[in-house]
């Protein structure tokens, strides 16, 4: 039975600090601006926000943003886990304590020096023997130690099998590089991206080469999430949420699901889209625009197929030369550059994109975009999000 | 010299390591049901059984997928390095390095043998190269 979250809540402000590859301040200072931004986005008092949610991964707890800040007194307060899988999870915690009336107010964030701190990939090791230090343990040894290595080994198969190619790949790369041109706070701002430098580009774990990786970034972002009544009367035309799940199915590990019978296709996101559309009430071709989550090319081509956007190994027909992905095309995707082009902030500057395109203010805005689907990360344990325009359907 | 990344020795991966250091490549078994499982657990998720013991594999499988790695390059490790995802003859699935080839010579679908590696500084793992003609 779908739940009952359809419509409850809304996304009532958003907030970004600039995203640079050094940023010279703090996780906490990033994570501070971003909220208060959000805040004042919204157009309420930091004193009504009643809740916090942040990545398990952000180094930053949600009370000493609340400190920071000086948020209000707090009755709910969470961290999710699984990395990127986390970006729309935050914005289902935030739902569910809205809908429940757990909170009334509750702010979203993730803060990292992606790029001039702690990177991606650079290993897990420790003294202490969990499952979770086991896990990496049988990749690591090996020498396969990076997000790029863990998504080569499942687009290598699903490229042979549907005869997708490094063209295919790049039609995608080049699409978000060229909506990157039109934000100024993207890294791929003033730098178009051609199919010669993309083929020129070195590799890093064959079949990905350099440019189908996000970028990495420090910076912040943040939302302010409110029930779907109270946004109405706030400063932004509001971002209702229509459907937001998680989704982790049999069989799932973090980043290596390898061991499924299936190696073409994202079980993880199959089973988001399945619970997304119910709850929501609707399907692709309610779809006006999406941010599928992109740390990798292949991971679009194949989500794609995972949302129903066209059948199973028929994406990189589907792309057509990454026209179908622009303003204009059937499914413009990711219109501010997204993770390769914009900044990776683990996900959740995707779904700030995705509130901006229901209120019409996107720097590459598609023309009548009721419903914006936004997807977590590929391959870990996920999350699925639906947002519409208040008084839609 | 600089050596790879060990791994962390648990409970519920420790012995794995200690029969590849024997020279011998293993699958975990459930001694209830003997359903082959890997890589290791310490229950069964057919019947739940908490009790298992393990077989030695034949060492025959064909490449499910792989990459071959060039950035970053890590100290301990030899670059460009291949990463095999092997489905070995017992049915079982394992990540792997894969020696004695090239990249253009590495294909979906193509046999493979296992072999023990052992690094300078003595430690074991299983890899695999391609299946030997005489033996294909």
């Amino acid at each position: 039975m779908p739940s009952t979250l359809r419509n409850q809540a809304a996304i009532a402000g958003i907030g970004q600090t600039p995203y640079s590859k050094k940023s010279g301040v703090s996780e906490l200072s990033l994570a501070c601006q971003a909220v208060s931004a959000a805040i004042d986005d919204a157009g309420v008092r930091p004193d009504e926000v009643d809740g916090v949610v942040t990545y398990l991964l952000d180094s930053t707890d949600e009370v000493e943003v609340a400190r920071a800040v000086g948020l209000g007194d707090l009755s709910f307060f969470s961290q999710v886990n699984y990395g990127g899988g986390a970006a729309i999870g935050l914005v289902h915690e935030a739902a569910m304590a809205v809908a429940s009336g757990v909170a009334r107010n509750v702010v979203v964030y993730r803060g990292m020096n992606g790029r001039s701190g702690q990177r991606m990939g650079a290993g897990v090791s420790g003294n202490i023997i969990t499952s979770d230090v086991i896990h990496w343990s049988w990749y690591i040894t090996y020498g396969m130690m990076t997000p790029a290595s863990w998504v080569a080994m499942i687009a290598q198969r699903y490229m042979q099998e549907y005869g997708a190619t490094s063209e295919h790949l790049a039609h995608i790369a080049i699409a978000q590089r060229n909506h990157a041109l039109n934000n100024p706070n993207a890294a791929g701002y003033g730098k178009p991206l051609s199919m010669d430098d993309y083929m020129a580009s070195r590799l890093v774990a064959d079949p990905l080469r350099l440019y189908d990786c996000c970028q990495e970034t420090d910076g912040g972002c943040a939302m302010l999430i409110t029930s779907a009544e109270r946004a109405k009367d706030l400063r932004h035309p509001p971002a209702e949420i229509r459907g937001v799940v998680q989704a982790s199915p049999r069989g799932q590990e973090q980043m290596t699901s390898f061991y499924r019978e299936e190696l073409t296709s994202l079980p993880e996101m199959e089973l988001a889209a399945k619970l997304v559309y119910e709850q929501s009430g609707l399907g692709p071709d309610d779809i006006d625009a999406a941010c599928l989550y992109d740390a990798f090319t292949p991971e679009v081509l194949m989500q794609l197929e995972s949302f129903g956007f066209c059948g199973k190994g028929e994406a990189k027909d589907f792309i057509d030369g990454g026209k179908a992905l622009t303003v204009g095309g059937r499914l413009p995707n990711n219109t501010h550059g997204g993770l390769l082009s914009e900044a990776y902030l683990h996900g959740l500057n995707n779904v700030v994109e995705g509130v901006r395109l229901i209120r019409g203010s996107s720097c590459n805005q598609p023309e009548g975009v009721e419903h914006v689907l936004m997807s977590a990360a590929v391959g870990v344990p996920t999350s699925a999000l639906i947002l519409g325009k208040a008084g839609g359907p | 010299m600089p050596s790879r990344i060990k791994p962390p020795m648990g409970e519920d991966n420790g012995w794995w390591w200690e029969q590849a250091a024997r020279d011998k490549l293993v699958i975990q078994r459930c001694a209830s049901c003997e359903v082959l499982r890997h890589p290791p657990r310490p229950m069964c998720d057919g019947c739940r059984s908490l009790e298992w013991d393990f077989v030695e594999a034949c060492g025959r499988g064909s490449l499910a997928s792989f990459t071959v790695l060039h950035h970053p390059q890590v100290p301990g490790y030899e670059y460009p390095l291949a990463i095999g995802l092997v489905d070995l003859e017992e049915g079982t699935r394992i990540v792997t390095q894969l020696v004695d080839c090239e990249r253009d010579d590495i294909t979906i679908g193509m046999p493979l043998e296992a072999l023990i590696h052992r690094d300078d500084d003595g430690f074991k793992l299983p890899v695999f190269r391609p299946a030997r003609e005489s033996e294909a």
